[in-house]
């Protein structure tokens, strides 16, 4: 080959020519890997979410516009926009939108702790598993405002009942999404950390933990579906004195017949769900990216 | 040993008041999976030995338990039956995938090595270094070594998906050596790389061998990367597996893939793989 005569004429060290062959071979293999912009990322990403919301708002007003309901009963798109739009100028606005985020970080991070700890004895103690593991899958498909009149029962018209609804609905995603991670630890990492001389805690807590956390990842971002929901169905039932919530305004919305104020609130619950849902989707993306686990095809 | 030139294991290179036994000796091991009569014997009876500085490979047909033998050595797995020793208890494994950890970076990945080095309470290094505890910044400097040796000094930030399949490769060998082991096991390290990538991995592991005075136990199916590289090849047999023979390579190093004596040798031991395929066919 043309290798060895080169090595001969240029008269270099053989194991300088060879280390200069794998570096040549790396950046070969290395090149012709490039990403794409900032800003064609984010357009790329919003143009079909803008598309769809207009879509959206052309049925609304075609429906509004067919007259199946008056227009007080189902107010068009202009209305509610309005009305939105007067109520960000509020502080009662932010009050209840502060109430719900506090009730719904609580419960949520509550959920967080009930779950990891599940998850975490269920993952690791056999008989545990075989006992509740699929009772925590059966959890998940209860719906939570079945919780309700129980949560009344033992804790009256207060947050706690709330709170409690919140942690029943989202923990068992949480601790699901961790037991799938650890079940799904590629077996050839535990092998190469069992030879690197990682046992037991050390094992878990540097390969089995870090391995988990793409599930782990998807069970929050499950949960905080569930967690959402619960709290909304929790606000509607249960209504504190001088709390305003979003579930209360809704309440009170469908009471005095306000049709664009129920439907502004509607989407200020639909835009904050989505919104935390996205966050939960960006700190995905992050990971996968950093792993390697997708390529990004554009 | 067949190395011509200076044997580097002819001295006493890894520390005083070291025996000359085989680095690595295997007696009478068996190993069944399953129980009664439903359990399949994948490893009968094998006897085997791997002398200090030695490269062995280890061939064979599918189903010889290659991999089977290889984990028994590594502790991933116990024998039925038979003794496995491994003189210092040193040992590192690499896998035919690279097995580095995603979630960290390749430096960091190497660093595994040394912490859980040192997790595991180092033993038989002689307090020359520190009782084992190194800071942060030490094992950080030392992945950078350990990095260069395999010629990937500049990408300890990257990850490990950024490299490619050969560089990955490079980066578990080095994370192997990071080990401190003198033993090192290979399961088919180079079988999903390419022919050229290969070549230049099988120049460089020859080379990292003999700085480092390695014994290595080497499987693959691959006959002539089994000539190119070993000292002796050690063919098995399949369902059991057993060993069937033991063929010395006496050419001179470095060798190469495409020469004619390796190919002569090759060829030689393929002949012979053959008659054990075709005990199988019936």
């Amino acid at each position: 080959m043309a290798v060895d005569a080169s090595t001969q004429q240029s008269g270099a060290e053989p194991s300088d020519v060879h280390a200069r062959q794998i570096a040549g071979l790396d950046a070969l293999e290395l090149a012709d890997r490039r990403k794409s912009g900032l800003a064609s990322r984010i357009w790329s990403g919003l143009w079909p979410v803008v598309s769809a919301l207009v879509l959206v708002l052309l049925i609304w007003q075609g429906v509004v516009l067919a007259g199946w309901w008056p227009e007080y009963v189902f107010a068009g798109p202009v209305t509610t926009l309005g009305e939105l739009a007067g109520r960000l100028g509020e502080a009662e606005f932010y009050q209840a939108v502060g109430v719900t985020m506090r009730r719904a970080v609580v419960g949520f991070a509550l959920a967080i702790a009930v779950g990891l700890v599940v998850g975490a004895l269920v993952s690791r103690i056999r008989p545990l598993r075989r006992a509740v593991g699929s009772l925590i899958t059966g959890l998940q498909t209860m719906p939570s405002i079945a919780w309700f009149p129980l949560a009344i029962l033992l804790f009256g018209l207060t947050e706690s009942a709330i709170t409690f609804v919140v942690i029943l609905g989202a923990a068992p995603s949480i601790a699901n999404g961790l037991i799938a991670g650890v079940d799904y630890t590629p077996p050839i990492l535990l092998r190469a950390g069992h030879m690197l001389g990682l046992r037991r805690l050390s094992l878990y807590r540097h390969v089995i933990l870090p391995a988990s956390l793409p599930s782990f990842l998807a069970g929050l971002k499950q949960g905080w579906a569930f967690a959402w929901r619960s709290l909304m169905a929790g606000e509607l039932l249960v209504i504190i004195a001088n709390q305003p919530s979003l579930g209360e305004q809704l309440h009170y919305a469908r009471e005095l017949a306000d049709s664009p104020g129920l439907l502004a609130t509607m989407i200020v619950i639909l835009v904050i769900g989505i919104g935390v849902d996205l966050l939960f989707g960006a700190a995905d993306n992050a990971l996968r990216r950093r792993w390697g686990l997708h390529q990004v095809t554009n | 040993m067949t190395t011509p030139l200076t044997t580097p294991q002819a001295g006493p290179a890894s520390g005083p008041g070291r025996e000359h036994g085989p680095a690595v000796r295997l007696e009478g091991v068996s190993k069944v999976y399953g129980q009664g009569k439903d359990g399949l014997l994948a490893l009968d009876e094998v006897s085997l030995t791997v002398a200090p500085g030695e490269f062995v490979c280890l061939l064979g047909a599918s189903g010889c338990g290659k991999s089977t033998l290889l984990s028994l050595v590594a502790g991933l797995d116990a024998p039925t039956a038979g003794r496995i020793e491994v003189e210092t208890g040193r040992v590192a494994m690499m896998f035919q995938e690279p097995a580095l950890f995603p979630w960290l970076t390749v430096s960091a990945n190497v660093e595994m090595a040394l912490r859980a080095k040192r997790d595991r309470g180092v033993k038989g290094t002689g307090g020359a270094e520190g009782a084992g505890t190194r800071s942060r910044a030490e094992r950080r400097a030392l992945a950078g070594e350990f990095l260069d040796i395999v010629h990937l000094g500049g990408f300890g930030g990257k990850r490990p998906h950024e490299l490619s399949g050969g560089m990955r490769q490079r980066v578990a060998l080095a994370r192997a050596l990071a080990q401190d082991a003198d033993v090192l096991l290979m399961d088919e390290p180079f079988g999903a790389l390419d022919a050229m990538t290969r070549d230049l991995l099988h120049d460089e592991l020859e080379r990292i061998w003999r700085e480092r005075n390695l014994s290595v136990l080497f499987v693959t199916h691959n006959v002539r990367e089994a000539v190119r590289l070993g000292d002796r090849v050690v063919l098995l047999s399949s369902r059991p597996g057993r060993v069937v023979e033991s063929f010395p390579v006496e050419l001179e190093r470095p060798r190469r893939t495409d020469s004619a004596e390796v190919a002569r040798q090759a060829a030689e031991i393929t002949d012979r793989l053959r008659e054990e395929v075709l005990r199988h066919g019936r």
